[in-house]
C-alpha cells in the first residue's frame, strides 16, 4: 500500500472514530476508556513480527517482552471491561 | 528490498479487524448493547494475532506462546482482582503498558528494519518509516512515563500536589522542539544516537509534563494519555502498513481526544491550562482573601433521616470523597430503605466527578445502583428547583454557587449542580477546614437550608440508615 492510501484510512477512521465515541453514553466512559486501552494493544501484531523475525537476538527479545506486556493489556482490559459491563443493570420493575 | 504487498486476504483480514473493534465501541452508545460490543472487540483482537501468526515465518513460537501466556494471565488475574475504585490507576497503569509495548516495537523495528519490510534497495531504513518509526517510539516513551507518573499519583504512591519546577514551560518547549528536530534529521541521517536520544527525551518530556499536574486534573491527563496511546499504535500502523493498528490508532486517538475535551469543558478550562499544570497550588499559595467566620449548623445522621423520611424527592450528589470512603455500597442501602418508603431517588453526576471520566458510574453500578436512575449534569440539574433534599457525599466543588456569580473565582464558569435551590441541603463533609480541590470557601456550607454532616462519608450513612429504620 502507497503512503497516501494508508493516511485516507487513517483520516477515515478519525472521523469514525470522532463520531462513534460521541455516542457513547457517558455513563460508560470508563469502560470506554479500559476498552479502547485493550484494543489498542492491537500493536501486538508489531511485537509479534519482531519476536517471529530471524536476524536480531535484540530485536526478538525485544518483541518477545512487548508481546507480554501487550498481552497483559489485551487480557486484563478486556476481562475488566466485561467485569465492568455486567454491573450495569436496568431498574428491576 | 522493497516493502512487498501482503496477499488480499491478509489486507481483508485486519480490516475486518478494524471494523470489530469499531463495532465494539459503537456498542458503548448503550449498556444494553455493551457486553456484546466487548466480544466484538475481543474477536477483532483474535484476528489480528492469528492473521499476523499465519502469515510471518514464526521462528520461534513456543517463547512467543509462553509471552503471550504470562502477560495475559497476569492481565487476567488483576483484572479478576482490583477493586472498582482502583480503576483509574489500573487504567493508567494499562497506559503505561501500551506507551512501553510502542517503544520497543519501534526499537525493534529499527534493529532488524528487514523482519518489519522497511528498508529500501540500498538497504537503509525508508525516510518515510523513519519519520514513522521516530513518532512512534517518541508517542510511546511519553505515554509510558507521563501514565507512570498519573498510576503513582492516582495510587496515592506520590503526593497528589502538583509539583512546579521553575521554567518548565522553557524546559518542556525546549524539549519538544529538540525531539521534532531530531526526528527531522533523522530522515537524512539514520545513526542510532539520534533514535535513542530521541526516545531518552520524550522519556523525559513525558515525566515532566505530568508532574505539575494536580490530583483531580487526573481526569483530562488520564483520557489525555488514553489519546497518546492511540496515536502511538497508529505511528507504528503506519511503520507496518498494517489497516487493524491504523483504524485503532485513530479510533482510541479521538476517543481519548473527547474524553479530554469533555472533561476540559466540565471544568471550563483549556486544555492548555491543564496541561501547563499547577492548579490548585497557585490559589492555595496565594491563601486568598482571608476568610471571615460564618454561621452554619450542623445536623445529625437522626436529621438527615427524619428529613429524608419526610420529602418527595431526594437528588444524591456523589463525589471523589465517596470513592475514598468505599461509601457506595451503604449509601445504595440508605436510597433502598428510602425507596421502599416511597421517597423518590436519584443519583446526579458531574462529568468530573472522581479521578476519570465515568467513575462515578461504575461505582454506583458496582454497588447495583440501576443505572436509569443515574442521571447526567444538563439532564437533572433543573430538577434541583422541585427537589426536597439534595444528599451531597464527597463533592465540593462541583456545587459551589461561587463558578456561577464570583468572577474571581477559580472555578468560576465551570458547570455546577444547583443545589442552593434544593429546599433542604445535607453536605457530608470530614470537618469544616478542608476546602474542596479548587481551594475555594463554598457559599453552599453557610445556607439558612443546609445541615453540615460532619463525618468520615461511609460512618454517616451507615448511622442514617439505622435512624431510618428506627
Amino acid at each position: 500500500m502507497d503512503f497516501i492510501s494508508i493516511l485516507s484510512i487513517f483520516v477515515m477512521a478519525c472521523f469514525v472514530g470522532y463520531y462513534v465515541v460521541w455516542s457513547v453514553t457517558p455513563a460508560l466512559h470508563t469502560p470506554l476508556m479500559a476498552v479502547t486501552n485493550a484494543i489498542s494493544s492491537v500493536i501486538i501484531v508489531g511485537a509479534l513480527i519482531a519476536a517471529a523475525a530471524d536476524g536480531s537476538t535484540t530485536a526478538k527479545w525485544l518483541g518477545l517482552i512487548a508481546v507480554a506486556l501487550a498481552s497483559v493489556n489485551i487480557f486484563g482490559g478486556f476481562a475488566v471491561t466485561a467485569r465492568m459491563l455486567a454491573m450495569y443493570k436496568k431498574k428491576e420493575r | 528490498m522493497e516493502h512487498v504487498a501482503p496477499p488480499a486476504w491478509v489486507m481483508l483480514a485486519y480490516l475486518i479487524s478494524g471494523v470489530f473493534f469499531i463495532s465494539a465501541l459503537r456498542g458503548l452508545s448503550s449498556p444494553a448493547t455493551s457486553q456484546r460490543g466487548n466480544r466484538f472487540g475481543m474477536a477483532g483482537m483474535l484476528i489480528a494475532v492469528v492473521t499476523t501468526l499465519v502469515t510471518h515465518e514464526v521462528a520461534s513460537l513456543p517463547e512467543i506462546l509462553g509471552a503471550i501466556a504470562i502477560g495475559g494471565g497476569i492481565g487476567w488475574v488483576t483484572a479478576r482482582k482490583i477493586a472498582m475504585t482502583d480503576m483509574p490507576q489500573l487504567v493508567a497503569a494499562f497506559h503505561s503498558l501500551v506507551g512501553m509495548a510502542a517503544v520497543l516495537v519501534a526499537a525493534a523495528a529499527f534493529l532488524n528494519p528487514v523482519a518489519f519490510g522497511i528498508v529500501d534497495a540500498d538497504g537503509l531504513i525508508n525516510p518515510v518509516s523513519r519519520v514513522e518509526m521516530g513518532l512512534g517510539i517518541a508517542i510511546g516513551a511519553i505515554t509510558f512515563s507521563g501514565s507512570v507518573i498519573a498510576f503513582l499519583k492516582l495510587a496515592g504512591k506520590m503526593s497528589g500536589a502538583p509539583i512546579l519546577l521553575p521554567l518548565r514551560h522553557v524546559i518542556n518547549l525546549t524539549t519538544l522542539a529538540a525531539i521534532l528536530g531530531l526526528i527531522g534529521y533523522f530522515t537524512v541521517d539514520q545513526s542510532p544516537w539520534i533514535f535513542w536520544t530521541v526516545t531518552a527525551l520524550a522519556f523525559l518530556i513525558g515525566f515532566l509534563l505530568i508532574i505539575p499536574i494536580g490530583g483531580a486534573d487526573m481526569p483530562v491527563v488520564v483520557s489525555m494519555l488514553n489519546s497518546y496511546s492511540g496515536w502511538a499504535a497508529a505511528a507504528m500502523g503506519f511503520t507496518l502498513h498494517n489497516t487493524a493498528m491504523i483504524i485503532t490508532g485513530a479510533l482510541v486517538g479521538s476517543s481519548g481526544a473527547i474524553l479530554s475535551y469533555i472533561m476540559c469543558k466540565a471544568m471550563n478550562r483549556s486544555f492548555i491550562s491543564v496541561i501547563a499544570g499547577g492548579f490548585g497550588a497557585e490559589a492555595a499559595a496565594t491563601g486568598g482573601p482571608a476568610k471571615e467566620q460564618r454561621p452554619w449548623k450542623r445536623g445529625s445522621a437522626e436529621d438527615a433521616a427524619y428529613m429524608m423520611q419526610q420529602a418527595e424527592s431526594v437528588i444524591i450528589v456523589p463525589g471523589y470523597g465517596m470513592a475514598v470512603a468505599q461509601a457506595q455500597h451503604i449509601l445504595r442501602e440508605m436510597a433502598d430503605v428510602l425507596k421502599k418508603q416511597g421517597v423518590s431517588v436519584k443519583y446526579a453526576i458531574h462529568p468530573v466527578a472522581g479521578r476519570m471520566p465515568g467513575h462515578m458510574n461504575v461505582l454506583l453500578a458496582e454497588a447495583q445502583v440501576p443505572y436509569d436512575e443515574v442521571f447526567e449534569l444538563e439532564d437533572i440539574n433543573s430538577e434541583f428547583a422541585q427537589t426536597d433534599v439534595a444528599f451531597i457525599i464527597g463533592a465540593n466543588d462541583v456545587v459551589n454557587p461561587a463558578a456561577k456569580t464570583d468572577k474571581t473565582s477559580p472555578i468560576y464558569g465551570m458547570p455546577v449542580f444547583d443545589v442552593d435551590k434544593a429546599k433542604t441541603v445535607f453536605f457530608i463533609k470530614r470537618s469544616m477546614g478542608g476546602v474542596g480541590y479548587a481551594g475555594v470557601d463554598n457559599d453552599v456550607f453557610y445556607m439558612d437550608q443546609t445541615m453540615m454532616l460532619l463525618a468520615d462519608a461511609k460512618k454517616m450513612c451507615e448511622d442514617i440508615v439505622k435512624a431510618l429504620q428506627h
